[in-house]
């Protein structure tokens, strides 16, 4: 890692486990993941249902539910202080202040019998010295700065008198109220039509680069990644199996799981193609992590797979310049798939 | 392709639901679901319908198996108007058009076995029972990629892919001349949607059945369809051949929508949202043109006169008042 690049890091995920005890035995939600996010980065997650995505983001802002869950390895740095060393009462003047999460669903965040502004304002007032007053007209102006229409009169009005996008935009406003130098979006579209998300991603995007927040979002969308994201982590069964910058992750996917999840997707620029190709698809499903197999999680589904991935994990590898990936075949692959 | 008569022929469908309210449940709004739609499928190809949440995609799908009552509008099936018809008059009709719902967990009895949910049909329909019932699902479920030995286990048993082939399997057991899709596939995962849209397109090569393929998904829609018809708020505003209508989309928010996908190349980063504001309330929608509120292009004709959706050039239509009524070439 170069001097530069540490100097602006505000987050820096080093072997994280995290792991969950359920009645059908232990499982490994989150196995040795590394990451680090710097000053106005975005730093996109990408995977399928049940890879850790989200038990990551949870992690990292220590609300894994204990019990079932409990991180049990690795460290998780913001701006120097070692989170996981916190206690509870220390974390909460972290949360909302130097990191937000915001999530698919608002009302996750947002309180139903609460107004729009009060709930700002009580953000506000609880991480920073303000009056009353000073924190409703910082909640305003907050709101404005989402682009919700009449700010002033919306601050005044109950999460159920939003749409679903105004919703979201308020959420977006509570998150970065108190400017944290970390903001965590957890599918914050997923849920929003394609006209919305558009308006949303953008909101997002354009604030994180006004306020020079970092940012982890999390989807499962490769489209979202590549019009959001400078860099991406590839997870699929807990493991981070594939790191690269999204320029290269999508010129020169390395590991068959990110090159096939490209090729199962129809794709949106050639609207034009025949209507019977079939696509691409991974074979098999999605494995229990309960029950992985040894060695490479993806070789059931893996077209590349030779003995030595079923018996042996392959580690997570440089293969060029700063693109890492976890496969045995990995210098195999070039170019697109 | 069709080539005569179209399978399906939906003719200026309208759905309403009253919204009611205070003590006395008066009525004191009206839902226009879907609100003047009309269409056809032709025999072997694939209609795909898209739309954003609430523009009545689900509503059409229902009206046009009759699970919902249209509030008027016709709907011809192989020619047959199939809007005034009795239960026992629908019947043989019912076997014609099948259904796959979005969520493959709730359209499944938990208490079945995978085996009886997919001979079902046969036997309500009287068509097989018995040994002959057992040999028929098998063969289905060999069709949709899955074990007869799979037969006796029960939904939970299953994973999501597994499940909504369940699902397929049995809308294919009466050998259906329609299928309705109603997003499909939205709940699957990436890799797992791909085995599922791959699957509907060979059975349809191996069947020759139509489908009318709803999802909110373009890319989705625009690998599958042949044609395309865009909704907005109950009606559908363009409608063309998928290759036609991606290429020269003419209706402002056809061209807004397709701006909106998110594309899987970091080289053409283009976050540029081409609608602002929310979509309206279908209580009591805008007049005039519905989507004028949103419309960069509105004129002063847009507010009061709502567009037909009239022939814009080759199979293509579009409800636009620009240029004449044939829309905005891009
Ligand atoms: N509270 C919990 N108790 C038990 N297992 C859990 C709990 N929360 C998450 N898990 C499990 O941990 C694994 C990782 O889950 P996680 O929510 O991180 O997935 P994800 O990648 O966010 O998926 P999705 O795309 O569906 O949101 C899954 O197998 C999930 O079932
Ligand atoms: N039974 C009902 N009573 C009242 N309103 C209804 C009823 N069913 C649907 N609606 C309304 O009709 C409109 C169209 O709904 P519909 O389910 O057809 O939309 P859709 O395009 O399928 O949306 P989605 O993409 O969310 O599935 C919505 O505003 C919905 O709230
Ligand atoms: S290690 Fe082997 S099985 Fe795993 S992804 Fe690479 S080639 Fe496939
Ligand atoms: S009719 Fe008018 S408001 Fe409607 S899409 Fe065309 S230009 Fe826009
Ligand atoms: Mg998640
Ligand atoms: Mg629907």
């Amino acid at each position: 890692m170069s001097e530069a690049r540490k100097d602006d890091t505000i987050l820096d995920v080093k072997n994280l486990q995290t792991v969950f005890f359920t009645n059908s035995g232990l499982f490994r939600a989150v196995d040795d993941v590394s990451f680090t996010v710097r000053r106005g980065e975005t730093l996109a997650i990408v995977g399928e249902s049940g890879c850790g995505k989200s038990v990551t983001a949870l992690s990292v802002m220590r609300l894994v539910p204990d019990p079932p869950g409990r991180v049990v390895g690795g460290s998780v740095t913001l701006e120097g202080t070692d989170l996981l060393s916190l206690d509870e009462a220390e974390m909460r003047d972290i949360r909302g202040n130097r990191i937000s999460m915001i999530f698919q669903e608002p009302m996750t965040s947002l309180n139903p019998v609460m107004r729009i502004g009060d709930q700002i304002t009580e953000v506000l007032r609880l991480h920073q010295e303000m009056t009353a007053k000073e924190a409703w007209a910082k909640a305003v102006e907050m709101l404005r700065l989402v682009r919700i229409p009449e700010p002033d009169r919306r601050a005044h009005e109950y999460p159920h008198q939003l749409s679903g996008g105004m919703r979201q935009r308020a959420m977006i406003a509570m998150a970065l109220a108190c400017r944290p130098a970390l903001l965590i979006a957890d599918e914050p579209t997923t849920a929003l039509d394609v006209t919305i998300q558009a308006q949303i991603l953008a909101l997002i995007v354009d604030l994180q680069k006004k306020l020079g927040t970092g940012l982890i979002l999390i989807t499962h969308d490769l489209g979202v990644v590549a019009q959001t994201a400078q860099r991406v982590i590839v997870m699929y069964a807990g493991k981070k199996v594939e790191e690269a910058t999204v320029e290269d992750l999508f010129e020169n996917p390395k590991h068959p799981y990110t090159r096939g999840l490209m090729a199962s997707m129809p794709a949106v620029i050639s609207f034009g193609a025949k209507t019977d190709a079939r696509l691409n698809e991974i074979p098999g499903m999605v494995p229990s992590l309960t029950n992985l197999p040894p060695g490479c999680a993806f070789a059931p589904r893996c077209r590349l797979a030779v003995d030595r991935c079923r018996a042996e994990y392959p580690p997570l590898q440089e293969v060029d310049g700063d693109h890492f990936a976890a496969c045995w075949r990995a210098t195999e692959l070039v170019g697109v798939p | 392709m069709s080539d005569q008569r179209p399978l399906l022929e939906v003719t200026d469908l309208v759905k309403h639901y009253a919204v009611r309210g205070g003590v006395l449940r008066r009525r004191v709004g009206t839902v226009h679901a879907v609100d003047g739609v009309s269409f056809s499928v032709g025999k072997g190809e694939t209609l795909g319908l898209v739309g954003e949440s609430g523009c009545g995609k689900s509503t059409v799908a229902r009206a046009v198996l009759r699970l919902v009552e249209p509030s008027s509008g016709a709907i011809k099936l192989n020619g047959t108007d199939i809007t005034g018809l009795s239960k026992a008059e629908m019947r043989p009709h019912r076997r014609s058009m099948q259904i796959v719902f979005q969520d493959p967990f709730a359209s499944l009895n938990p208490r079945m076995t995978a085996g009886d949910i997919v001979g079902e049909p046969l036997a309500v329909h009287g068509l097989a029972t018995g040994r002959a019932q057992q040999e028929r699902v098998a063969e289905l479920f060999a069709q949709v990629g899955l074990r007869a030995d799979q037969m006796k286990n029960y939904p939970h048993q299953f994973s999501g892919g597994q499940r909504q082939r369940i699902c397929i399997a049995r809308a294919l057991s009466l050998g259906p001349s329609l299928i309705v899709c109603d997003e499909p596939v939205s709940a699957l995962d990436v890799s797992i949607q791909a085995q599922v849209i791959n699957l509907l397109i060979d059975l349809q090569r191996k069947n020759d059945f139509s489908y009318l393929f709803i999802a909110h998904d373009l890319a989705v829609v625009a690998h599958i369809s042949h044609r395309v018809a865009v909704m907005y708020l109950g009606r559908i505003v363009e409608i063309a051949d998928k290759s036609e209508l991606f290429a020269n989309p003419r209706h402002p928010y056809t061209q807004a929508l397709l701006a909106s996908v998110p594309v899987a190349d970091p080289k053409a980063k283009r976050l540029a949202p081409m609608v602002d504001g929310d979509v309206p309330s279908p209580i009591n929608p805008p007049s005039g043109c519905a989507f004028h509120t949103r419309c960069r292009y509105v004129m002063d004709r847009c507010k009061v006169e709502r567009p037909a959706l009239v022939e814009a050039g080759e199979g293509h239509q579009v409800a636009c008042w620009l240029n004449d009524g044939t829309g905005r070439p891009e």
